[in-house]
């Protein structure tokens, strides 16, 4: 297993945001978190990143406990994540933003530059490398911050709600390079989304939370047909699971 | 990797001999020919200006480059100063030698400081606030060390003012202002290595995002207490050369707040983050303050401050209309490019 969260919890202030929640990431799987705001989905995100160090519970990377690791540490480990407010280093140039997550495995910046620019053709980026990253619109600075996560290098890339904003057929392409990318360099990819069209065309499993706690999982199909997700998540009118925006 | 084509721009090592080059070489050779015509008094102009230059770009490494605002850096000029004065008076040691124990004196001061902030989370306002009072209980308590001569000042000998002694940078102003311009081309060349290496990467991403530069994986703790371990260890180069051109020293005027402020000036008008800025702004504060002086004389005026007033006006206007600095604009009026921004 390549990734384990094990009855963790976590609270801010007395208030629960994540409590019990247990689930596991295989090798080579993505998964898809889903869930109403304030479900405790991006806290999940920072326990496992090295955010925060859950009050309870464990988190497990290849075996090894990396939760209360700091997040420097969770990347080396192997795990890239995008934030989903963004936070583009807005100074900097584009292909510097990805110059220096590519720094983190490269020798130097002549090789870090290299694949920064091969990255960012990757995901159609390329004629904006010379543009200051604060120059970008919203769904460019998503697409920057997959950038960046994936010049890391992840085993497992965490994704947080990064087709949020997307026309559909630009959905469909991000949706595109991720399975490329699960399938030509096997990144393990678990993934926050309320674009239930990019959830159902990627994810092979699902898992839901609803204040803090899982309350269903399961493979796309039958977790979309779940009464308890439907009444509380994606609507009843929703079991086409097609054009949700929650 | 067919896109590689426009970002080759960037890398200005890579072309024949670009406009910026051209300047740069234009410039050097105009500061190594100063000598032969320029009288002294010109010279001393000239010293200033590259000792603020210096003393400019060191503290750039921490706020352009880290993001790390110090309103503390005479701190740094006073231990270097100090350092290399007690070792020069009291056991005979010599500059050359003195600034490698004042540099590293300064570097571990400013890490252990850094290492105090970034423990506790100390950052932004408080963080500056912090290298303030260092500065300030450092001045204080400098005034209490009998053998550094307390509030009296620390004196070095004055000698051969005429004959070269470059072992004991003892000598004319001539001798003075080429120390100065090499320490000055020194750091300049090491802050753009720095810049252009793996650590300019890393400080920018630390001054633009601290969450986002962990996230990729950036020990950012260890790399800001670099970013101020170099700065200190400059500035205290910076400062070993005050000792020796000015000759005396007092806790009251080397550590004061209003000297961490007149190292700030430079970066500030120049353009903060860039390598030309510190040295531009130097030159035109220097001059600005010397045109004014004489400006004032020839119009025969007696009254106290308005210079101060003249002085404080013109870099209010610098401000307000150039907020970047001046050498951003300038790079960009003369079709630069972005290559010098950093």
């Amino acid at each position: 297993m390549l990734l384990e969260i094990e009855n963790v919890g976590k609270s801010f202030k007395g208030i629960r945001a994540v409590s019990g929640a247990s689930f596991d990431v295989e090798e080579h799987a993505i998964v898809a978190m889903i869930g109403p705001n304030g479900a405790g989905k991006t806290t999940i995100f920072n326990l496992v990143a090295g955010v925060y160090a859950p009050d309870q519970g464990e988190i497990r990377f290849r075996g090894k406990r990396i939760s209360g690791l700091k997040p420097e540490q969770v990347c080396a480990a192997g795990i890239g994540r995008t934030f989903q407010i963004v936070k583009p280093f807005a100074g900097l140039s584009v292909l510097d933003n990805v110059i220096v997550g590519a720094l983190h495995r490269e020798r130097n910046v002549v090789a870090a530059r290299k694949r920064a620019l091969s990255i960012l053709e990757q995901l159609g980026m390329a004629h904006k490398a010379q543009q200051p990253a604060a120059a970008l619109t919203l769904p460019e600075r998503k697409r920057l911050e997959v950038a960046r996560a994936l010049a890391t290098r992840p085993e497992l890339l965490l994704l947080d709600e990064v087709m949020a904003g997307l026309r559909p057929t630009e959905v469909d392409g991000m949706v595109g390079l991720f399975e490329a990318l699960n399938r030509n360099e096997g990144t393990t990819i678990l993934l926050i989304e309320h674009v239930m069209r990019a959830v159902m065309a990627l994810s092979r499993r699902i898992v839901v939370l609803h204040h803090g706690e899982i309350i269903a999982r399961g493979e796309p199909a039958q977790v979309v047909k779940d009464p308890a997700v439907l009444s509380c998540y994606l609507g009843t009118e929703a079991v086409g699971g097609d054009e949700v925006q929650a | 990797m067919s896109q590689a084509t426009p970002v080759t721009q960037v890398d200005t090592g890579s072309m024949p001999l670009s406009r910026a080059q051209l300047l740069g070489a234009g410039c050097v050779l105009g500061l190594l020919l100063l000598p032969l015509w320029a009288n002294n008094y010109v010279l001393s102009i000239g010293t200033l200006i590259l000792f603020l230059a210096l003393a400019g770009q060191a503290w750039n490494v921490m706020m352009g480059f880290a993001g790390l605002l110090s309103l503390g850096h005479a701190l740094y000029i006073g231990l270097g100063a100090y350092t290399s004065a007690a070792l020069y008076t009291h056991y005979e040691i010599g500059p050359w030698l003195g600034v490698w124990l004042a540099a590293l004196l300064c570097a571990l001061a400013g890490v252990a400081i850094g290492a105090l902030a970034f423990r506790f989370s100390i950052s932004g306002v408080q963080f500056s606030l912090l290298t303030i009072a260092f500065a300030e209980f450092t001045r204080i308590g400098f005034d209490h060390i009998e053998w550094l001569g307390g509030p009296a000042g620390l004196f070095l000998k004055v000698q051969q003012r005429e004959h070269i002694d470059l072992l004991n940078l003892r000598g004319p102003p001539a001798m003075f202002y080429y120390v100065a311009l090499a320490l000055c081309g020194g750091t300049f060349a090491l802050c753009r290595a720095l810049l252009r290496g793996r650590a300019g990467y890393y400080w920018q991403a630390i001054r633009e995002n601290e969450d986002a530069a962990r996230a990729l994986g950036i020990p950012t703790l260890r790399w800001k207490l670099l970013a101020v371990a170099i700065s200190a260890a400059l500035t205290g180069v910076a400062g070993v050369f005050f000792a020796f051109y000015y000759n005396s020293l007092f806790p009251e005027q080397v550590f004061h707040i209003s000297r961490s402020i007149e190292i700030i000036l430079a970066p500030v008008i120049g353009g903060i983050g860039s390598l030309v800025g510190p040295v531009l702004g130097a030159a035109l504060l220097t001059l600005l303050a010397d045109l004014s002086t004489e400006l004032l004389n020839a119009l025969g005026s007696e009254i106290p401050g308005v210079k101060q007033v003249l002085y404080g006006c013109v870099l209010l206007v610098v401000v307000w209309y150039l907020p970047h600095g001046v050498w951003p604009a300038l790079s960009r009026a003369l079709g630069l490019g972005r290559e010098h921004k950093g």
